[in-house]
């Protein structure tokens, strides 16, 4: 495999606050230092980007030192929280602003699509906007020209693309401005967050697309977003960024497990749920919860005023925060559970034999009452472990990663009929 | 094992500083779909929604003209060198403000675009190119009306002589499109931290043009004020000005030193426009 993009020792330093007259006399400071071949003085004080820390100077360094490597026909994820320095990243990469210190250097044409309709004129019309947007993102008129009837299919605007972009309704802007940059046809495609916007079934074509680029096509794509589950589609590797420096980078499933306990450092089980309700007590009896294993757990209700509950459902979250299961409790509760103000009600449950795959998973719960009617989510992770191996003495086992979700309990057998 | 990772190609290679005088002119030639469609885009847009249409190009320099020879031609009694009034002015009127067009959109083209060059990259000094295009294409239909009215006059007897000069007219375009950019692009350069010469901008480029022989001709200045008549005659769009009418009409002071000397600002202004434009285009989206 070859290597497309190599980063050494990249740094970016932003300013803080207002430019004004006090800026103008440092800015002589650092050219003064800089005529004197000195480092610049401003940049020796930067400090570790943490937005949520009030910090001495006013300089930043939204980046620090990021080294990496992508080959080419990589599909590679980058998460972090917000202001972790993804952007920054994305930007020095496709050109749009310049390091302050260290190198990228890229094989091929690269293409970024940093935000959707970048340029697009309100007043043209949808196939002017069409050339004009694939022009800025650096495509030849003969291209466009080629490709123009794809880019309107795949959008599905066809019967406005004579009209001014302007009338359109948000979405058909974002599925025009995809289905141009989507039909780039560079080397490598940086994508941003920019799935947060349109429908379902329009976010299912374009990851459809992005991985029909990068596993059928062999182009490599950098991918930022905040979906776990549509990186953990897309993407094979992935790159967690924290306060501008990398913190890992690793196979696609770990990383966004690894990701999830940066996030929440020190999870402990959520005992107040709302004003009124909180759950003094939870309990799981298994010290290990293994796959395909009983799993036994109870946990305490507490309400402080007088309420009727009509539906207490278990729900069961994976990491990516996608629903995977529930247990609804009313086939064993009933529908409607008497509080009085200050009543407390142990609820005892137990699955003989727990489905899921290993992995980490959160619980949370559905509470419908005469007042309110809410999910609460993260009230508590469990880590199942794999199956104890009756099965498979030789480790034939699979990987979790293409096992799916749930273990089935079930039978086979082999009759020869011709041999 | 490390000359194997030397050998390596790299088509990019992004380091904090660039060279001064690499002014990407290959990256620019691949982008030159995106220069006419830009031109395109300003053309097209400028009459969507209007009855018109690229009619109202001509409406400015009409009532421009109208109002200049009812004030300063009749009422002020400025004299224009024996020419019909309208068409002196005219002449002066449309090279100026293809001049000043150029240098108020050149002068605020990284604020103007931020948006979009914060999100992709192309060659910034696409964006320059596309304003001075396509302000060519207004001043084209400017000049036609230019030349319509001239053609009535010369067939109303009037004292106009077109001259060889003319043949200049294709070089002045050239000067007054890379005076406008050149100085815009020193400008925009310098505004994108820091503000203040933009508000210099919004009042400056009127007044200047008062330094300029638009109103009036450069004989009739040198006349009244031959001590401080310099500061008229050494200005850059001077020259091309009475350049201009001279080889379209026959009169104005022309000389091959004050081209000369044109010409000479104009290339320094443009190179140094180029280069500081090229320094601050890598980063501006940090400040601006």
């Amino acid at each position: 495999m070859t290597k497309v993009i190599k980063v050494e020792h990249l740094s970016k330093a932003y300013q803080l606050g207002d430019f004004g007259t006090g800026t103008i006399s440092r800015d002589f400071e650092r050219f003064w230092a800089k005529m004197r071949g000195k480092e610049d003085p401003f940049l020796i004080i930067g400090e570790v980007n943490d937005r949520t820390i009030k910090g001495e100077s006013d300089v930043v360094w939204s980046l620090r030192d990021i080294n990496f490597d992508v080959e080419q026909g990589d599909a590679v994820g980058i998460i972090g929280r917000n202001g972790a320095g993804k952007s920054t990243l994305l930007k020095v990469l496709s050109r749009v602003t310049s390091p302050t210190s260290g190198s990228v250097k890229i094989k091929g044409r690269i293409a970024s699509l940093l935000e959707v309709g970048t340029g697009f004129h309100p007043e043209l019309t949808g196939s002017e906007n069409i050339y004009l947007n694939g022009a800025i993102l650096g495509m030849r008129k003969a291209e466009i020209k080629r490709k123009f009837d794809e880019i309107v299919d795949f959008s599905g605007v066809e019967r406005y693309i004579d009209t001014p972009v302007k009338r359109y309704s948000s979405g058909m802007y974002v599925r025009l401005a995809f289905a141009v940059a989507a039909h780039l046809e560079s080397e490598i495609l940086i994508v941003d967050e920019v799935l947060a916007v349109g429908d379902a079934e329009f976010q299912k074509k374009c990851l459809g697309k992005m991985s029909a680029i990068s596993k059928g096509e062999g182009r490599t794509i950098l991918f930022v977003s905040h979906n776990m589950a549509s990186i953990q589609r897309l993407c094979s590797s992935c790159i967690i960024l924290n306060n501008g420096s990398i913190f890992s980078r690793g196979e696609i499933n770990k990383s966004i497990t690894e990701y999830i306990n940066i996030q929440k450092p020190d999870f402990e089980a959520k005992t107040v749920l709302d004003e009124n309700y909180s759950l003094p007590q939870i309990q799981i009896q298994q010290s290990h919860i293994c796959s395909m294993d009983e799993f036994d757990m109870s946990f305490t209700l507490k309400s402080k005023q007088h309420r009727i509950i009509s539906s207490i459902v278990l729900l069961i979250y994976n990491t990516s925060e996608e629903r995977i299961a529930i247990l609804d409790l009313r086939k064993y509760l009933g529908t409607s559970i008497r509080f009085n103000a200050g009543a407390e009600v142990k609820i005892d449950i137990s699955v003989p034999s727990f489905p899921l795959i290993e992995g980490e998973y959160l619980l949370g719960l559905y509470l419908k009452d005469d007042v309110i009617e809410k999910d609460f989510t993260d009230i508590i992770k469990l880590k199942v472990e794999p199956q104890t191996g009756k099965q498979y003495a030789f480790h034939l086992e699979y990987d979790a990663a293409v096992r799916g979700k749930v273990n089935f309990d079930f039978v086979a057998s082999k009759n020869e009929i011709v041999l | 094992m490390n000359n194997l990772v030397e050998e390596e190609v790299w088509d990019t290679e992004i380091t904090p500083r660039n060279n001064l005088f690499d002014l990407k002119l290959k990256d620019v030639w691949h982008y030159r779909d995106l220069l006419s469609l830009l031109v395109r885009r300003d053309f097209v847009s400028f009459y969507k929604q209007t009855i018109l249409g690229p009619i109202w190009f001509f409406v400015q320099p009409i009532i421009t003209i109208v109002i200049y020879t009812v004030v300063f031609g009749n009422l002020a009694g400025i004299p224009v060198d024996g020419l019909p009034k309208p068409l002196f002015y005219l002449a002066g009127t449309i090279v100026w403000s293809y001049f000043a067009d150029c240098l108020t959109k050149t002068s605020s083209v990284f604020r103007d675009n931020a948006a979009v060059m914060g999100k992709v990259y192309f060659p910034r000094l696409i964006m320059p190119l596309s304003i001075v295009a396509s302000n060519i294409i207004k001043f084209s239909i400017q000049l036609a009306l230019f030349i319509i009215l001239m053609v009535y006059f010369i067939y109303t007897g009037a004292n106009v002589h077109i001259n060889s000069f003319v043949f200049l007219f294709p070089f002045l375009i050239f000067l007054i499109a890379a005076l406008g950019l050149g100085l815009g692009m020193l400008i925009s350069a310098v505004t994108t931290k820091y503000r203040d010469v933009a508000f210099l901008i919004s009042f400056g480029v009127p007044l200047l043009m008062y330094t300029t022989t638009v109103i009036y001709p450069l004989s009739a200045a040198m006349a009244k004020y031959p001590k401080y008549s310099w500061i008229i005659k050494f200005n850059p769009i001077t020259a091309i000005i009475e350049t201009f009418r001279y080889g379209f009409l026959g009169k104005g002071s022309f000389s091959w030193q004050l081209l000369g000397i044109s010409t000479l600002v104009t290339v320094c202004i443009l190179f140094i426009g180029l280069i500081v434009f090229n320094k601050v285009e890598k980063d501006f989206v940090d400040t601006v």
